[in-house]
């Protein structure tokens, strides 16, 4: 475990160096060791894939104590278990208008469009953490046959429910919002909403599946 | 009911409060006021609690009618502002008679105003919070920036407060900083020396990319040691990331929640109302501060905001 201050009102918590589960395991133990204790400084609490931000109120705490209520709790969060036991799984609907980036990275990977969705479909994946928009969910981590990098010009406006990659990752976009992933495809549900408990289709920890689907059935079933 | 019709509503104005902090599990980032200060001084110069959810205007005002009348103030930057065609002054509370009009012009100086109405503005909460975070387009009203024709809800004040004003002495205190000061990034190892000099001693300047999200700067190219990738991680509020082509970026109150870039230095507490102000083409300078002097200005600021008396006449 390593500390290091990130601004005057926050602690970075490192817990590993690279993506895996392994981190990811020692990040939502420290996590839900932070949540169970729920000290009265704590503002906020940023997972990610080997790493925590606390954020605190400064009026109440600096950041030796917080660092020192940290290494308290890593004496017994080893007991925490934190694996999930739900698996989410998510209709997509790929290639086509709702994947419109589908055919080039094809050609780019130098393999069948078929083989990409078979490829991205047979894989459970792990929800390291949520962050960019509400709802957004970083899963790893994608066959290395599919490995590319990101856009190099961002979309202004990426359609809500659009599946897409970049690098080991994957995720569904919950919004219309600006995005530099590679669109592969879309799913017909909504991934947030506010009338929903919980708000997100996919919480910290899942596990998520996809499923392939016809257009016939996306338009069947849009905004589930 | 006391509504607020909005006739027109400036360049980008949206409902905010203090925020909603504690949702990073969600991916939920905090949203709120740009400028925190300008917002609780305006609530409390009417008599509501400090974060109540009130308007942020950004660079040009806009026109309201008040068809009860209402109790407000107006706080921030210098919007020009007129009460049924008479100019009214900023940072003090005033009584608009049924059927009335206020309209705003647009500033040269700083980014946004504040609009505050004694009981506040009532939408839906999202998270605990009112405010409007326009990329899900969720919180404030209906998510997204007022409209023409929009017909908002002011909540029935408790104690409203009018002809109360806040101290020139106190303004000149809060007043917002040219200099902003930073604390070390995280990965201010990543950086050479020089690279750190460049950014303590050079003048940035806001591009056209400023917004509720982030702020993109213009200035020298801040070379990294080498060329290595981050595993993307949580990033705070302020916080100055470096883009592999060398260029600096603020995240500010509608951040993403983390990212991949590495993170030079981290604007202190107390000076992000400060970057709430700034627009595009603004000088920026910042100027390094250690952990301790960043705790001990935010503590000395909190105690001078507790004071009613160093604050309004």
């Amino acid at each position: 475990m390593q500390f290091c201050a990130a601004s005057d009102q926050s602690l970075l918590v490192y817990l590993g160096n690279e993506i895996g589960q392994t981190a990811h395991e020692n990040v939502l133990r420290l996590l839900r060791s932070i949540e169970a204790a729920s000290p009265p400084w704590l503002r906020n609490l940023q997972p990610a894939y080997c790493s925590l931000l606390l954020t605190f109120d400064p009026g109440k705490i600096a950041h030796d104590k917080v660092e020192a209520f940290v290494r308290s709790l890593a004496q017994s969060f080893k007991k925490i278990s934190p694996i999930s036991s739900r698996t989410v799984e998510i209709p997509v609907c790929y290639g086509g208008e709702f994947g419109p980036d589908l055919e080039e990275t094809s050609t780019l990977l130098s393999l069948s469009a078929q083989s990409i969705i078979e490829l991205h479909a047979a894989t459970t994946y792990c929800a390291y953490f949520l962050g960019f928009a509400p709802g957004f969910a970083y899963l790893g981590n994608l066959p290395s046959q599919l490995e590319l990098p990101r856009l190099s010009t961002p979309r202004k406006n990426v359609p809500s429910g659009s599946v897409a990659i970049a690098g080991e990752q994957t995720a569904v976009y919950p919004f219309a919002t600006p995005g530099g992933w590679r669109l592969i495809g879309r799913t017909p549900l909504t991934m947030f909403r506010l009338d929903r408990d919980p708000m997100g289709l996919i919480a910290l920890g899942d596990h998520v599946r996809f499923r392939p689907i016809s257009r016939e059935e996306f338009l069947h079933s849009e905004h589930a | 009911m006391t509504s607020l019709l909005v006739e027109s509503p400036g360049f980008l104005t949206t409902v905010q409060d203090f925020g909603r902090p504690g949702h990073g599990v969600l991916g939920v980032s905090a949203s709120g006021a740009a400028d925190t200060i300008a917002l609780q001084l305006g609530n409390r110069l009417v008599g509501n609690p400090p974060g109540a959810a009130a308007l942020e205007m950004t660079l040009t005002g806009g026109t309201f009618g008040f068809p009860e009348g209402a109790v407000f103030a107006l706080t921030g930057a210098d919007f020009p502002a007129a009460l049924n065609g008479n100019p009214i002054a900023h940072w003090t509370s005033h009584s608009a008679p049924p059927a009335s009009k206020l309209s705003l012009g647009p500033t040269a100086n700083g980014a946004r105003c504040y609009l505050c109405f004694a009981g506040a503005i009532e939408v839906p909460l999202f998270l605990g919070s009112a405010s409007t975070h326009l990329l899900s387009g969720l919180g404030g009203f209906h998510g997204r920036a007022l409209r023409r024709g929009d017909i908002l809800k002011i909540g029935a004040p408790i104690a409203p407060i009018t002809g109360r004003t806040v101290c020139p002495d106190a303004l000149e205190k809060l007043k917002r900083r040219k200099i902003l000061r930073v604390t070390e990034g995280p990965q201010k190892s990543w950086f050479p020396e020089a690279a750190h000099r460049v950014f303590l001693e050079s003048t940035f300047h806001v591009t056209e990319e400023a917004n509720r999200m982030g702020l993109r700067l213009s200035g020298p190219s801040l070379a990294l040691v080498h060329n290595r990738e981050l595993v993307s991680e949580g990033t705070p509020l302020g916080a100055i990331q470096v883009t592999p082509s060398g260029q600096t970026i603020i995240l500010f109150v509608e951040q993403q929640t983390a990212g991949g870039y590495p993170k030079i230095a981290n604007i202190i507490g107390v000076d992000l109302p400060s970057v709430g102000q700034l627009r595009p083409r603004d000088s920026v300078r910042f100027q390094l501060a250690s952990f301790a002097e960043a705790r001990a200005a935010w503590l000395e600021q909190q105690d001078f905001l507790q004071s009613e008396k160093r604050l309004f006449a």
